[in-house]
Parts: C-alpha cells; structure tokens; sequence
C-alpha cells in the first residue's frame, strides 16, 4: 500500500546521508560525482541532525551514513545518536579507514545498528594499487573490532575487470575473516568508474568465471555465509528497477545539502535540486519539482511508455540513459528493447577486445582532489 | 514440519529489529540495509516472540487477543518460515 503521504506518493523510507565527499581512498569505480570538489560546504552538524528529524517525520527508517569517507566526520557519533534516537535503523557504509577501537565503543554506545565494510580486494597489493593506499591490514583489523563489537560482518568488494578473476581470492578472505555477508558488486558505470569504464568493465569470460567460482563456493560453505553476485547492468537485457523508480523510495542528501532522489542523480540535466539548507524535506519530497519529474510515467518516451514491463522496471536507470544516450528520459540502453542498446553491446564487445589484448592504453583515473578540480561535469562518453 | 515444539522460546534475531511504524501504519522488521512491511498477523505474532514466551504460550494470548481458536497450526508455520528466513532465532 502507499501510505498517508500525498497524492499517492509514498514516503521516503530510504535515507542516505552522503556527510562527506573527502576520502583517503581514491578509488577508481567510485561513484561520486567527478566534480565533487567544485560543490559547496559541507553541511555542519545541526542541520544534518535536523535533516534526520524530517526525514523521521516523513516516515523514513532505513538510514545509510556514507560518503567519501564518513569516518572522517568528527560529528558521526553525535549524528548516530540522534538517528538511533528517532528510531532509524543505522547503517554505516565505510572503507574502515579512522576506524579505532575507541570510535567503534563510541558508535555502538550511540546506537549504530550496522557497519559495512568494503574492500577492493583480497590481495593486499591489488587492494592498495587499486585505492592508491596501504590499507588492507587496517581493514583486517577493522573487520576485527567488527566482531568483537558484536556486529554482522557484511563486506562490500566491488569487482571489476583488474580484481574478478580473484574472486575465489576474496571469498576465502571473506571466509576467514567470519562473514555473514558478502556483496560482490559488480562496479556498474557512473561518476569515476565511468571515466575509467574501459579499464574495469570486465570481458563475458571473466564475469562467466567469476560467476561460476561464486556458485561453487556458495554450494561449498552453505547458509552461514550469505553471497550476493551483482553483474554489472551492462551484461543484463532488462534494466534494473533503479531506486525503485526515482522519487518512490529513496531520498539522499549529499554533503553539501542538495537532496537527491538517487545519488548519482546529481549529474542529471535540467533539474534544480533543492538544497535542505533552504527547504524543509517534506517539501523537497512531496512538491519539489527535480523530486516529482520522474515520478509516474509521463516522462516516459517509446519503448518504454507501452511496454507492459514500465511499472516493474520503470524504465531503468535514468542516469545511465542520460551518460550512455545524452537524454534522461530514454529507456536505460540496457534494456534489448532499448534502440541504443548497441551502445551496451559495443562497451562489452570492447571490454571483450581489451581483456584478450592485456595492458591498455589510457591511464587510470584515481579519484582525486586536485583532479576533480580539473574535470568537467560528465556527459557524453567516457574516454576509451 | 520440521515438528517446533510448543516450548521452544522464540526471539528477534540479533542484529534484527522489529518496531511499529505509525507512518506506514505497520509493524517492521529491519536488518542491515533491508527491511520487511509485515501484515498485521506477522506483526502480531512477532510482537509477541520476546524470547520468554513459548510458543504454546503466544499461541493462547493470540487466541485470547483476536477471540479466536485453532491458531496453533497458523502460528507454528509462520514461526519456522521466520526462524528459516533468520528472523527469528531460539533462545533456551
């Protein structure tokens, strides 16, 4: 049912609180903006703790503290605080990077419910090539105090075309380090992984491996140790039901305060998203007009305004049509009905290309300062 | 059936949380990232699993709460489908 709210419009029941953009990582895949340092300041802590009171009021209960590194806020436990306090149930998305034994007591005391920690991967040197840092011992020992604080362990490794083939790797590592929960997700292509598509989308080949090594070690170890495959969108023939249909579920508030109804929605064209800092939530929400543009299907265009499948994907994802096709409101080209799927068969038959040649041309792009300084705001295609 | 017994004590599973939602007007239960809307049996039955009460025990207030009988059966099976999907776990 949809609930009290207006217009049948249902609440945000999904919050995300991106508090930072700052990191010690700089990882390749990482979905922030690419100009993420051009935005404004970053919230400070009272509005983030009244931003948490609407949403409560709204009806939202799931809450994930990102960023950029949400460690790095000195204010997280004061924010965990308020949030445990209004009854959400509080998620903390982490590289573990400022995670000490004194920080975890401190957030468990305050009420966090949930720590998921990500790794690039299961081999130190990969792990730290790939986040331009040594951190996978520190993450072994945060995944440590974990345990020893009581909470499930859940790892997050996004996979790509320079770690898939270490999947066995990275499930072992997962194994010995006690987890109940494993996501093995696929990068899937906004922000910086975009710029860097054609080093980490991964050939057919490799995901079929990856696929079947997962399989295998999932029948191997049994229900005590929950896997999660993600394949990257671009190897799926229908899209994905992106944020359950932007403005139905999900509501994000990035550091600067700009509320996003999916957050990488910030790229998006023609749409002014409001700031928390100037407009209270339930208006951002319910009347706003960035947050009710996607919403129902008036902005639908062919195949997707009468394809029988509209109210079940809703289109797919509107960021990945607006990169991949330059319009926001075509069907996501990951969709074979889509006319610009062959955008998605060039990228893996590229993909395919590039993993038989080896080494490649361009470098790298790590997620940096100084670099998101000098990029545009993304658009068209990423560089091959 | 995996044949539950009327004495066993069913709990929330650690680390899961079940709370009543006045804006959705239902019970739900949470857990790292996700989140179950519970019809108004479920949330009744689950409200009740505090780890003290036995099932026999939650079967009987049930029974007196809706003015109803022959619950037990009903109550048993959602109870193993809860314990079988982890949200609920067996306290001695």
């Amino acid at each position: 049912m949809t609930a009290p709210g207006k217009g049948g419009i249902g609440p945000p029941l999904w919050l995300l609180l991106e508090l930072t953009y700052r990191c010690p990582l700089h990882c390749v895949f990482c979905y922030n903006p690419t100009d993420f340092a051009a935005t404004g300041p970053e919230l400070p802590t009272a509005e983030w703790l009244r931003v948490l009171r609407e949403a409560r009021a709204l009806g939202a209960v799931q809450l994930g503290l990102s960023g950029g590194e949400p460690l790095v806020r000195e204010d997280l436990e004061p924010i965990v605080a308020q949030a445990h306090a209004l009854g959400f149930y509080v998620n903390l998305i982490t590289s573990g990077v400022g995670m000490t034994e004194e920080r975890i007591r401190a957030l468990k005391g305050a009420g966090l419910d949930h720590i998921q920690l990500s790794f690039q991967d299961s081999t130190r040197e990969m792990n730290d090539f790939l986040s331009s840092t040594r951190t996978f011992e520190l993450k072994a020992r945060v995944a440590e105090l974990i345990r020893r604080h009581d909470y499930p362990m859940v790892l997050n490794v996004v996979l790509h075309r320079l770690n898939i083939d270490h999947v066995g790797e990275i499930l072992a590592m997962a194994e010995s380090l006690g987890a109940q929960y494993v996501e093995l997700a696929n990068t899937q292509y906004y922000g910086w992984a975009w710029l860097n598509r054609a080093h980490l989308l991964p050939s057919r080949a490799q995901l079929t491996r990856a696929e079947a090594v997962t399989r295998a070690f999932r029948e191997r170890v049994g229900p005590r140790m929950q896997i999660y495959f993600v394949v990257p969108d671009y190897f799926e023939t229908r899209p994905k039901a992106c944020m359950n249909g932007l403005g139905n579920v999900f509501l994000g508030v990035a550091p600067d305060g700009t509320a996003l109804p999916c957050h990488a929605a910030r790229m998006l064209p023609g749409l002014e998203f409001p700031n928390v800092r100037a407009h209270d939530l339930r208006s951002i929400w319910y009347d706003s007009a960035a947050f009710n543009h996607f919403r129902g299907e008036a902005w639908m265009k062919e195949p997707c305004r009468s394809c029988p499948e509209r109210q079940r994907d809703f289109g797919g994802c509107r960021c990945q049509a607006y990169l991949l096709t330059g319009d926001a409101a075509n069907a996501d080209p990951v969709c074979e009905l889509s006319p610009h799927h062959h955008l998605v068969t060039a990228a893996v038959a590229e993909a395919d290309r590039a993993a038989a040649a080896g080494a490649h041309r361009t470098p790298l792009i790590f997620r940096d300062h100084r670099i998101s300084i000098a990029v545009e705001p993304q658009r068209g295609a990423p560089a091959s | 059936m995996s044949g539950l017994d009327g004495s066993a004590r069913p709990a929330i599973a650690h680390g899961m949380r079940l709370q009543w939602e006045p804006v959705q007007e239902a019970h739900v239960l949470l857990y790292p990232e996700g989140m179950v809307k519970l019809n108004g049996s479920a949330g009744a039955i689950l409200e009740r699993c505090d780890g003290v009460r036995t099932v026999a025990q939650i079967v009987a207030d049930l029974e007196r709460a809706f003015g109803s009988t022959n619950l037990s059966d009903d109550v048993t099976a959602f109870v193993e489908l809860a314990l079988e999907r982890g949200w609920l776990e067996l306290r001695e």
